[in-house]
């Protein structure tokens, strides 16, 4: 008899215990995420959502650090050819499956396969997974590939259940299963996706909510009277001008993280005819006068309000790849009109095409402005995004305000937008030295060899200037006073592990 | 009556094979090619052609209107490449919402607008017309965006009564329901009041110079009975046609308002495609859209047949 009491004394307090600590945690997205299958979705925002619910073999820092998740420890093959990684164990999927060697072969070979991957390019270089023992994989490469590890933070490093996924094909992501902290419960297109602690995860103290509600919001100014009211306990990416009205708010707190990805100009030098017709395409001496005509400082102040950091290389000033041989130009115009001048076009007239977005069109009016104190006139074209890509991708443009999200590797904002016939490559950029340099610190697994490399690839491009680094924008997130243990790291993703509400 | 219900049934299918032809060759216009925005930021060769191919987009016009038009009749409008979802499935999610939103919104309408005009048309001339008039044009003149935006800080942020936006299905929680959806439906309202007072005003003036009006004031009938029993019911005529007109507009979405709180109805499914070029769900959405107004029309010319005994012949 006494020990039924006791049993139910445990249970009410248990009980008890769970109802106290049942918190739901309402965070407002600026998108609504595409599909949440992590081998097919392409979104930013998507990626958001699945760091609740998607565990990946590694994980970045706050210092862009690569450190252990779902695996455990790595190690490179003396050729670099093939990468030896430990697995987890205990791990499951939020369908009971168990998490081994077996399952990140199938995830690797899913998202190589699979039909409209979006990995398959990232892992381009993977050409075969072996099962060492039960919890030891190893990926071997064509060739040695320095990005592979950070590839792994991301979605192409998402674990998904085996199981599950060859149940549901093509329409695995309506109702995702992986092995993050928080499984998939529902989701409403355009409304929210609701997610509900997963009691069995590897990690389980860190978590301290029993729901994640995701709720796509695209006004800045309606999210944040969401929050403000108390519909909402965490927004992401506020508007930089409700910046200082949150700050005398003491019921809120603000993160602002400088984001991997930049803000720039891409300029055409030799993707169309139209590179040849108009002299900022034509002569590396008016892109130089242009780029010295732009006070980088000013326009974070106008366009971003002072929320942005300048830069002028693919990664922002602070990261551990930024060029130091290659610092941010001042503003000449005395020394752009002198360019010009002996580049015999004293006024050269270019059309710059920006994206209907209130950021890049007014990025567009400042660079009017101040490249017209040196000689410059300046066409703005505003197009719709979706045309403005498709202009881009067909060479139908002379300059483009264009922005990337980044990645963590400084080859994600590399390769693509200036090796020679690379997929973003909009500027027609083509230079093989450089093409070689950005090959070789592929290859080159040693961070400070690598930064060696990047060195002179920031020396030859800062003069050749198919895309002119702009800025670098900030992540910025309110949330609640009582929400504590915010991770800020640079990829913006909010990492719910150690998040709590008092 | 038989034959007049084939003829009006038979003019439907060549407006319907219009519109679908419409809806379809309407969104070849959009310049963009929706392989390369739905492939996402890295745009992925392998991908943009794996999303062509999907789409049928290197096939000749005509052939992908035919694979659209089979889909559909076999009740299939394809599917949201998007997020990887049936366009049925979206269309049966949102239109409980905007079915809800409209209702809600045209029911304010006419409280507001009908008692308003009425109002205004007795009061003719006095303090009362000229607030009534004055409250129309506010409501005619104010743009949706900026009256949502104005409740939510007067009601949300401020006073916190109403949620600032979002949605609760009426089966979960028909308060919160209530409450997610009164400010939207006010909005929506406001707008469609004024013109239903502008109406609801000229018709009662007409009618209370019309010499039944007179006769019935002559037998001694209470003012109160003369207005609402003889004149208004008289008046409400043209009303009610502009109201069901204005609900019809009020089931293809109000983007705008639907933005602002973030409802999630056709006004938003329809936007979020056309930025995204998922054609699948705006040519599903338009289609459906366009079927139910066109036999929302269908059955009130229909009432009108059984109303009318001179058209019934």
């Amino acid at each position: 008899m006494r020990k039924v009491k006791g049993l139910m004394l445990a249970a009410a307090i248990a009980v008890a215990a769970g109802a106290a600590s049942a918190q739901t945690l309402r965070i407002g997205l600026a998108e609504d995420p595409d599909i949440l299958d992590p081998t097919l979705a392409r979104t930013f925002v998507g990626r958001i959502v699945f760091a609740a619910l998607c565990d990946k073999l590694f994980d970045l820092d706050e210092n862009l650090n690569i450190v252990p998740q779902l695996a455990t420890a790595y190690e490179w093959s003396g050729d670099n050819k093939s990468l030896l990684i430990k697995l987890r164990e205990g791990v499951t999927f939020h369908d009971g499956e168990k998490f081994n060697a077996e399952a990140v072969k199938f995830n690797i070979e899913r998202h190589k396969t699979m039909p409209g991957s979006n990995r398959r390019g990232e892992l381009a270089p993977v050409t075969s997974v072996d099962v060492v023992d039960e919890y030891t994989v190893r990926l071997n490469l064509s060739a040695p590939f320095s990005p592979l590890l950070a590839m792994l933070t991301d979605r192409a490093g998402m674990m998904v259940s085996p199981k599950a996924a060859q149940a549901a094909g093509q329409n695995f992501g309506a109702a995702p299963v992986c092995s993050g902290p928080f499984k998939f419960v529902e989701r409403i297109a355009q409304d929210r996706i609701t997610l509900e602690r997963y009691a069995n995860y590897w990690n389980k103290d860190e978590i301290h909510f029993d729901r994640i509600v995701y709720v796509p919001i695209t006004d800045a100014t309606v999210r944040l009277a969401n929050l403000r009211s108390g519909q909402l306990d965490f927004i992401e990416r506020v508007a930089a001008s409700d910046i200082p009205g949150l700050r005398s708010d003491s019921r809120f707190k603000i993160s602002k993280i400088v984001e991997l990805g930049y803000q720039g100009i891409t300029i055409n030098v030799n993707k169309s005819e139209l590179a040849q017709k108009n002299p900022l395409g034509r002569d590396p001496r008016v892109r130089e006068a242009f780029e010295l005509s732009l006070d980088r400082d000013a326009i974070v102040q106008v366009v971003m309000e002072g929320e942005s950091q300048p830069g002028n290389q693919w990664v922002p000033p602070g990261n551990p790849f930024y060029a130091k041989n290659v610092p941010i130009p001042k503003r000449d115009v005395a020394k752009a009109k002198a360019l010009l001048k002996e580049a015999g076009v004293t006024n050269p007239s270019f059309t710059l095409m920006t994206p209907t977005n209130t950021d890049q069109q007014k990025i567009a009016q400042v660079v009017q402005a101040m490249a017209a104190e040196a000689g410059f006139d300046v066409k703005i074209q505003s197009t719709e995004f979706a045309t403005s890509l498709n202009l881009a991708d067909k060479g139908q443009f002379e300059a483009y305000v264009l922005a990337w999200s980044g990645r963590a590797d400084p080859d994600g904002n590399l390769y693509s937008f200036l090796h020679t016939g690379a997929p973003l490559n909009n500027s027609g950029y083509s230079n093989p030295e450089v093409d070689a340099l950005i090959n070789q610190a592929r290859t080159t697994l040693d961070v400070e060899a690598r930064k060696k490399i990047y060195e002179q690839v920031a020396a030859q491009v800062s003069k050749d200037r198919p895309i002119i680094y702009l800025y670098h924008r900030y992540w910025l997130w309110a949330y609640t006073n009582k929400l504590s243990g915010l991770r800020t790291v640079p990829d913006g993703m909010i990492r719910v592990q150690g998040l709590k509400m008092s | 009556m038989f034959t007049y219900l084939v003829q009006r049934l038979a003019t439907i299918i060549p407006t319907l094979v219009f519109v679908s032809m419409l809806i379809f060759g309407l969104q070849q216009l959009l310049p963009g090619d929706p392989a390369i925005i739905l492939a996402g930021e890295e745009r992925d060769p392998d991908v943009v052609a794996y999303l062509r191919a999907r789409l049928h987009l290197d096939e000749p016009l005509p052939v992908r209107y035919l694979y659209w038009v089979g889909g559909v009749l076999q009740g299939d409008l394809g599917e949201s490449l998007r997020i990887q979802r049936p366009v049925l499935d979206l269309i049966l999610e949102k239109l409980p919402v905007t079915i809800q939103l409209a209702s809600m919104a045209i029911v304010i309408a006419l409280v507001i607008g009908v008692t308003a005009g009425v109002v205004s048309a007795v009061k003719k001339d006095t303090i009362w017309d000229y607030a009534a008039n004055v409250i129309a044009l506010w409501g005619l003149s104010t743009p949706n965006f900026w009256l949502g935006i104005m409740l939510i800080l007067l009601f949300s942020v401020s006073l916190g009564w109403l949620p600032a936006s979002g949605y609760v299905p009426p089966t979960e929680d028909l308060g919160a329901n209530l409450a997610a959806m009164i400010m939207p439906a006010f909005v929506l309202g406001n707008a469609i009041a004024a013109v239903l007072m502008r109406h609801t005003r000229s018709a009662m003036l007409q009618v209370l110079s019309a010499d039944y009006v007179r006769t019935a004031r002559a037998k001694g009938l209470a003012e109160r009975v003369v207005i609402l029993k003889h004149a208004l019911r008289n008046a409400l005529v043209p009303v009610i046609t502009l109201g069901a007109l204005e609900f019809g507009t009020l089931l293809s979405g109000a983007v705008l308002t639907e933005q602002v709180f973030t409802i999630p109805g056709f006004g938003k499914l329809i936007v979020d495609a056309v930025f995204n070029r998922d054609y699948a769900v705006v040519q599903g959405v338009v289609l459906f859209t366009a079927t139910a107004y066109i036999t929302l029309n269908l059955l009130a010319d229909l009432a009108y047949f059984l109303v009318n005994p001179r058209l019934r012949g």
